[in-house]
């Protein structure tokens, strides 16, 4: 079979049904940073393996469709910013990182101030690294037949 | 006590393993091997939030090496001068082995619960936070400051890596070679 084409169809149907699973797992577990174990870090990385998996079984070339390069920039920036962006509205409550929202209360989805946006932030970092490292991988290895490709045109 | 000397010798083995053998794939194996013992005996030690976010990184990382050992056996470099290295690196783990030993001597026995700092954290996240998951409260909050740095770093690397690996700038570099030759 060729490579580009990924894998087999049984291993296609089962990413079909199972990746999208992955993926609100890891939403929920980004979004209930605050109240049960896991958190930005966890959450975003169990994020960026759900596009792992089906980059794993669909091909390179149907992941690169959905998600480009530049967008992954765009998710990482946006993560960063919004981080810092988060410290610095901490002056409304007086300092710097100062937890000024409405804290709530406790066990509920929104409560906890500026911790779950804080969360949902470094989880847009960390899906941008993860899936960084597949581009990364994917450049690695086919840096070198691009080049020969690219002189036997000329 | 018993279970987590078993794993950190399990761990060690494992990393040995991961030196001595030759094939650059089962090299890979051993050092994930290497991975899921640490996460059980962050589990078994009672840090959930650890173990999650350690077993997600090495499950990415495994994924991230394998694909990039399975077509590419790298040759190990064993040739040398090998008299110096081994001096060298024997000096380096005895000075490394001695001051760790004068360290871990003024430490607290493993396992103690040392009340300083933590027991503040305990009492008050609940009262001044309303968060639930305390690691999440103390990373996010109380000690934001180690976060924004840990997230710079990651953003730094990320940026670095991506601005030298590209495809594009590459490539045109390459063509403006060849068109000035």
């Amino acid at each position: 079979m060729n490579q580009n084409n990924g894998m087999s169809v049984i291993v296609k149907t089962v990413t079909r049904l199972l990746a999208g699973f992955i993926l609100l797992y890891g939403i929920h577990i980004v979004l209930h940073g605050h109240i049960s174990p896991g958190g930005g870090f966890a959450g975003g990385f169990i994020i960026a393996l759900s596009y792992i998996l089906f980059m794993l079984a669909f091909g390179k070339e149907e992941i690169l469709k959905r998600v480009p390069q530049p967008m992954i920039s765009l998710l990482e920036s946006l993560g960063a910013l919004m981080f810092l962006a988060i410290a610095v509205f901490g002056f409304f409550g007086g300092y710097f990182f100062a937890n000024w929202l409405p804290k709530g209360i406790p066990f509920k989805l929104f409560s906890a101030g500026t911790i779950p946006i804080s969360n949902v932030a470094l989880a847009l970092l960390e899906v941008s690294l993860g899936l960084f490292g597949i581009f990364l991988v994917l450049v690695l290895l086919k840096f070198a037949p691009l080049n020969e490709e690219k002189t036997k045109k000329k | 006590m018993i279970e987590i000397n078993l794993l950190l010798i399990f761990i060690i083995i494992a990393a040995i393993v991961a030196v001595e053998v030759k094939d650059l794939l089962s090299s890979v194996v051993a050092v994930g091997v290497a991975g899921f013992g640490l996460v059980i005996s962050f589990l078994t030690l009672k840090a959930p939030d650890l173990a999650i976010t350690q077993l997600v990184v090495e499950i990415l990382c495994l994924i991230i090496l394998i694909r990039a050992t399975i077509k590419v056996d790298l040759p190990f470099s064993t040739s040398g001068r090998w008299l110096i290295n081994t001096l060298v690196s024997i000096a380096f783990i005895a000075v490394f082995l001695s001051y760790g030993y004068k360290a871990l001597l003024s430490l607290p026995v493993f396992g103690s619960p040392l009340m300083k700092t933590s027991d503040f954290y305990l009492s008050e996240t609940l009262k001044s936070v309303h968060a639930t998951n305390i690691v999440s409260a103390i990373n996010l909050n109380f000690r934001a400051y180690d976060t924004l740095g840990e997230a710079t770093v990651l953003f730094a690397a990320a940026i670095g890596v991506m601005s030298i690996m590209r495809r594009k700038g590459r490539l045109t570099n390459k063509n403006k070679d060849n068109e000035s030759e």
